[in-house]
């Protein structure tokens, strides 16, 4: 049996976790591909215009796994415990997939800590249903969990090193699936590498820590991934040179948080992107370019007024 | 010291809550934000967040026009997806904009009486608890003879004989309303203008044009925020029903399952704050026979936006035909008339051409 992983929202979040389980079991999986001019199309036409542009990206992808494999992965997230809850769009992703296209096969999990229903319990329901017995789909699930934890903890140390590097430092505050998609975020870094400064990734921290230290910009907010991202914010602060805060039009989420960040966190120099499907590349590049001059020059500026005290 | 205690708009619902406030409050003064006009919107606009909803920038919209008036407590509720969140942004924005006042936040997770009743407390109720809990379930009550009062109107007022006697009962219950201090004043109000409704002649055609109304609450319930679509409908001789009013919200909280559960045939899970409703509502609109069904949003509102391709497939199985309207701050009134027109005059043309097909 073959298991279709759609290369869109949370996959970014999970990838090693599910492989790992579904290997462990013994079964293939199959990923969509990268983001492309295609996937993109197929993902608006089978949208309401109004989605937010992950969403109709992740419809893409899922219209492209069709027909490849025997069941596609979708689960649904409602909440990690109280007050960490995430964006309702996590909510309807299986309700709408259902209903948008027809014979397509769909496995899926339910994670609503509140309710009761743990990740462990959806793992363990998801290999009863591909015919596996509990303890081989717990077993599954534990290994899974040690694997995707490893990974995360090597990606944060991996960053850390780079955060000691002498070059310019800008912190992209964003979700997952837009600052790794081929199409949204990936031309964004792969720009500012171009021109000589290095992005740090705030979704590559240690997220209990970050959590924590949410707390000291907004102590009532309640979506789990952003209060991860603010949280880097102020992890990193000293570190860094700018933030760029990495927008998908028209994240609900993200439209109050970003306001935020600008309200209150004043100390580092910061730019508030918004993506959509329409993007032309020059508008970007241009005002990325700026906005490494503006931080070069503030540098500069501080240096010479370091010299002359000294 | 007085304080001045404000709070947003949302439909009629600034009469229950006034009085819950002034009976709380006995020594302060009670001051609900002025009504909704274009001016609140383009304020509220101006200061709000760029893609934020649309409710945001009402509220944020009354709260400037409060606090011009000389407000000093401003109050918000907060509820599921985005809303939850209203509070601490506009509290940060109003600040930064340098007003002065105190923000309560009856927040996220806080819905438990004895939290609110000390939140109050602290901003200078003197109520005992027992009598803070007898004042809600009046507030609870009072909120429920007028909403049973507005569906009344709502569904039968495009067909009363002398024209606007609904609508000078409507502004005279109001004002009665206001006056209320008890349950047994409200029982006898209630009464009385039951029958008073009764005295007004309708004449309903058995086959009049039935539309059903579901999406976002505060696109239902505040009628400004919809461009008066309720009105407008009524105007043409429609029957008007929605389903989504304080009351029901209230009882909601028992009811999830049952809703979940009876939209079953296209929901496995709930898909966020009101999109379940509109999904479960829109079918049983489909199954009781309604005409057409209008579905109302702020612009980029994502429960509702999860809903939509659902609703399209309960349009597509039940061939009934299904409006969707998305308010923001550039709405334009004429759009929105236009395609109201449009689409009850192709609802017109639907009926009879069934009507003509049944003849033969």
């Amino acid at each position: 049996m073959v298991i279709g992983l759609p290369k869109a929202m949370l996959y970014y979040r999970y990838q090693i976790l599910w492989e790992t389980f579904f290997h462990e079991l013994g079964f293939e999986t199959v990923t969509s591909g990268d983001t492309n001019q295609k996937v993109l199309e197929d993902g608006v036409r089978y949208s309401i215009d109004e989605s937010c542009l992950p969403s109709k990206i992740f419809m893409g992808h899922v219209h492209s796994l069709i027909g490849k494999c025997d069941y596609i992965l979708i689960p649904r997230v409602v909440n990690y415990g109280y007050c960490k809850e995430v964006c309702v769009k996590f909510n309807a992703l299986y309700d709408i997939v259902n209903n948008t296209f027809e014979n397509v096969n769909i496995l899926d999990y339910n994670l609503s800590v509140t309710q009761g229903e743990k990740e462990q319990k959806g793992f363990i329901k998801m290999g009863m249903i591909l015919g596996k017995s509990p303890l081989r789909s717990l077993h599954a699930y534990k290994k899974a969990k040690k694997a995707q934890a490893l990974h995360d903890t090597l990606k944060v140390k991996e960053q850390e090193r780079i955060l000691e590097s002498e070059k310019l430092k800008l912190l992209i505050v964003s979700h997952p699936y837009i600052t790794y998609d081929r199409f949204i975020g990936f031309p964004i870094t792969e720009y500012i590498q171009r021109l000589g400064a290095i992005p740090i990734y705030a979704d590559l921290i240690n997220k209990k820590e970050s959590l924590k230290r949410s707390e000291e910009i907004s102590d009532s907010l309640y979506w789990l991934y952003n209060k991860e991202l603010i949280g880097a914010i102020q992890l990193l602060e000293d570190k860094i040179d700018g933030i760029i805060l990495l927008t998908a039009f028209p994240c609900g989420p993200d439209s109050l948080v970003n306001e935020l960040i600008l309200r209150k966190s004043k100390k580092l120099p910061t730019i508030n992107i918004i993506v959509d499907e329409l993007q032309g590349e020059a508008g970007l590049q241009t005002r990325i370019e700026s906005f490494l001059d503006i931080i070069q020059q503030r540098l500069d500026q501080k240096e010479k007024i370091q010299k002359r005290i000294v | 010291m007085q304080k001045i205690i404000s709070f947003p708009h949302i439909g009629n619902y600034y009469v229950p809550i006034e009085i819950f406030l002034k009976l709380i409050f006995p020594e302060h003064i009670i001051l609900p934000s002025p009504k909704i006009t274009k001016r609140t919107l383009e304020l509220g606009s101006k200061y709000s967040p760029d893609f934020v909803c649309v409710p945001f920038k009402y509220n944020l919209g009354n709260y400037i026009e409060a606090l011009e008036n000389g407000a000093t407590v401003l109050i918000q509720v907060c509820g599921g997806c985005r809303y939850g969140y209203y509070a601490e942004i506009q509290e940060k924005i109003l600040k930064d904009l340098g007003y002065q006042f105190e923000f309560i936040k009856i927040g996220w997770g806080k819905f438990n009486p004895i939290k609110i009743y000390q939140l109050f407390r602290k901003t200078g109720a003197s109520a005992s608890f027992p009598t803070f809990i007898r004042y809600a379930l009046l507030t609870i009550k009072m909120i429920e003879v007028l909403d049973s009062f507005e569906s009344y109107i709502r569904e039968n007022i495009g067909f009363e004989k002398k024209k606007n006697s609904l609508e000078t009962l409507h502004q005279q219950f109001l004002s009665d309303l206001r006056t209320v201090r008890g349950f047994r004043q409200l029982s006898r109000l209630q009464s009385e203008y039951k029958s008073k409704l009764k005295t007004i002649k309708i004449e309903k055609p058995s086959d009049c044009l039935k539309i059903g109304i579901v999406g976002e609450l505060y696109s239902l319930m505040e009628p400004f925020s919809s461009f008066f679509i309720e009105k407008e409908l009524s105007k043409q001789q429609i029957q008007v029903r929605r389903f989504i009013t304080v009351t029901f919200l209230l009882n909601k909280l028992k009811l999830d399952k049952k809703i979940l559960k009876s939209a079953g045939s296209y929901l496995k899970y709930a898909i966020g704050a009101d999109g379940t409703d509109s999904v479960e509502k829109s079918q049983l609109l489909a199954k009781q026979g309604y005409d057409g069904i209008i579905h109302m949003k702020p612009f980029g509102c994502t429960p509702e936006v999860n809903a939509m391709p659902i609703l399209q497939k309960i349009s597509n199985d039940y061939k009934i035909p299904i409006l969707y309207f998305s308010f923001d701050s550039q709405t334009s009134e004429t759009g929105v008339k236009t395609r109201l027109e449009a689409f009850y005059d192709m609802l017109l043309m639907r009926k009879e051409h069934e009507k003509c097909k049944q003849l033969i």
